[in-house]
């Protein structure tokens, strides 16, 4: 296959100079977090671990990790390894399930994020000569602008539509002849839809391929898109938390998705005891970044699930490829691109008294919309002789659920001691929409 | 004066009528009356039985959620009007009806009508005052 490399050199570097230049970044990166960052130095004093214990790469694995909550503890600037003013840029993660987290970027991690997406624009045949029309939301939003500075590290001709007004999208798509299309994949197959709306031949587009992340997706949509739309499909993968969009990306040979392990370490572990699992087995994804200045990222647990595969790519690409997400290993649900725990849903029914702690989330997509339906065991003290009464607290549920994840919801009540009991993981969600 | 009815969840499931009504039978708990009201998911099963409070808790033991409260239970003449009379002494008494339901024991022997109004004291002394029968817990309880 004829092979395009933005950074030949290290996107085909042999596995011992890759460990070299790893395992040089990710001890001064330890260095930096230890030194620079009070929430790493007291996690490391904690248990008793310096920077100067890292000595290889398998050393990482003495690393404590960090999550989520880790973050949002350090809310909005503790995890920052310089002064804010060495910052240029922030961004966030969305928010709804409580303080966003908050992303800083140097000038050195702008460049960083350009040279990552200039890779994965070049890795799908991008050059100077492409229109790359870039309908990811521009904000606060980690999309829009990682695709931006990566085209036009490339030299690419940029359209910065964003997101939104989808009609305008096909018509400049169609009129400025767009070459690479970057949205989400549920936003390429809404726009597949609107140009048959409007009449529009997407077989006479210029149209090549598209570079589509920030969501779960299945390699059957992948089949609709690409025969919707007539062109390549590829994903992207990335999170605001590390560096946004630019962590991996997938070539044509579609065997995986590169991550760019110069500056972002992989690892995957298994969710229940957190011990490193062997390269092709499934589980959660560990990343490490081993350049980032403003935001160093030690043994992030991104709760995507997915393996790792060594070996030289059919591209001639070393980088390690990883599965395309499969799945979470917490129980985080995106509804209508929402995010969704079930944890703010049962928060919401315990508020009320009298609400049995036993719930069961349906989520179902009726008409390309998704609906949900929580269930709720009846107790005594919600049931009444009267129907009037009953409906009242139905409502008052369905209002406080609201209210709290921004959904509309239905609550159904049933009989007690018929919905699953919490084992582990209880069978909290039943999603009925057919991602597949 | 007032009579205790008990009250089931009953979620739209085939058979859970049966089931708790065989609760009851198998207990040897009788049926005095029977209303349903349901709704596009679950149904709330009213009920004056022989025993009440052990049919909530037999109920109960086998996981139905089950209510008791108090209802009024009246004696009507079993005859065209017989029923109309009665809701007209309460709406002359501003006396609004929850729901109503009633059942006939014998042929041409009187009705008994369950009330059930949003407070129950001023509807008995209404109806007490234009001289309808109301029934005591035995009375119903044994009819």
């Amino acid at each position: 296959m004829d092979a395009h490399y933005w950074n030949k050199k290290i996107e085909c570097m042999t596995d011992k100079a890759r460990l070299e230049l790893q395992t040089e970044s990710l001890k001064n990166t330890v260095k930096r977090a230890y030194a620079k960052v009070p929430y790493y130095r007291a996690k490391f004093d904690e248990m008793n671990l310096k920077p100067s214990d890292i000595k290889s790469l398998k050393d990482i694995s003495k690393l404590p990790f960090i999550t989520k909550a880790d973050l949002r503890k350090a809310y909005p600037f503790g995890m920052f390894a310089v002064p804010l003013e060495d910052i240029v840029e922030v961004h966030t993660s969305s928010g709804t399930t409580g303080k966003p987290v908050v992303a800083g970027y140097t000038l050195g991690d702008i460049d960083i994020w350009g040279e990552v997406i200039a890779r994965a624009l070049v890795m799908v045949g991008g050059s100077k000569d492409d229109i790359i029309q870039n309908a990811y939301g521009y904000g606060l939003f980690t999309g829009g602008f990682g695709l931006h500075y990566g085209a036009r590290k490339i030299g690419a001709t940029v359209i910065p539509i964003s997101a939104g007004n989808t009609k305008r999208q096909l018509e400049l798509m169609r009129d400025f002849g767009s070459t690479i299309l970057s949205c989400t994949p549920s936003y390429a197959l809404y726009m597949a839809e609107v140009a048959e709306e409007m009449g529009i031949n997407t077989k006479k587009l210029n149209l090549k391929v598209g570079v589509f992340g920030a969501e779960m997706w299945t390699d059957k949509m992948r089949v609709e898109i690409e025969k919707r739309l007539h062109i390549t499909a590829l994903d992207i993968f990335g999170l605001t938390e590390i560096i946004g969009p630019g962590v991996a990306m997938e070539c044509p040979v579609k065997n995986g998705l590169h991550v760019f392990e110069d500056h972002f370490y992989p690892e995957v572990i298994s969710p229940d005891t957190l011990e490193p699992l062997p390269d092709g087995e499934k589980g959660e994804l560990v990343l490490t970044t081993l350049t980032r200045e403003g935001m160093p990222m030690l043994r992030f647990r991104t709760k995507d699930l997915t393996s790792l595969h060594r070996g030289k790519c059919e591209c001639g690409r070393t980088l390690v490829r990883m599965e395309r997400i499969t799945g979470r290993s917490d129980d985080m649900m995106k509804i209508r691109g929402v995010i969704v725990f079930p944890s703010q849903i049962e928060k919401a029914l315990l508020e009320l008294s009298g609400v049995e702690p036993y719930y069961q989330i349906i989520i179902t997509r009726p008409k390309h919309l998704d609906e949900l339906e929580v269930k709720v065991e009846a107790s005594k003290r919600i049931f009444s002789d009267e129907v009037k009464h009953i409906e009242e607290i139905r409502h008052t549920m369905e209002n406080q659920i609201e209210k709290t994840i921004g959904l509309r919801v239905k609550v159904t009540l049933v009989e007690p001691k018929t919905l699953p009991r919490s084992e582990g993981k209880a069978k909290r969600v039943v999603d009925m929409r057919n991602l597949e | 004066m007032k009579v205790k009815q008990i009250s089931i969840f009953l979620e739209n499931k085939k058979g859970r009528l049966y089931e708790a009504l065989q609760v009851l039978g198998e207990a040897n708990i009788n049926i005095r009356a029977l209303s349903i009201a349901d709704t596009a998911e679950y149904g709330i099963l009213r009920l004056i039985v022989s025993e009440p409070d052990r049919a909530k808790k037999v109920l109960q033991k086998v996981n139905f959620v089950v209510q008791e409260n108090d209802v009024i239970a009246i004696c009507v003449s079993d005859q065209p009007g017989g029923l109309s009379h009665v809701l007209n002494i309460l709406q002359q008494a501003e006396m609004n009806v929850e729901y109503v339901y009633a059942f006939v024991q014998k042929k041409g022997e009187k009705a008994v009508v369950v009330l059930r109004t949003e407070k129950l004291e001023p509807a008995i002394k209404a109806l007490e005052k234009a001289g309808i029968q109301i029934l005591k817990e035995k009375e119903v309880y044994c009819i």
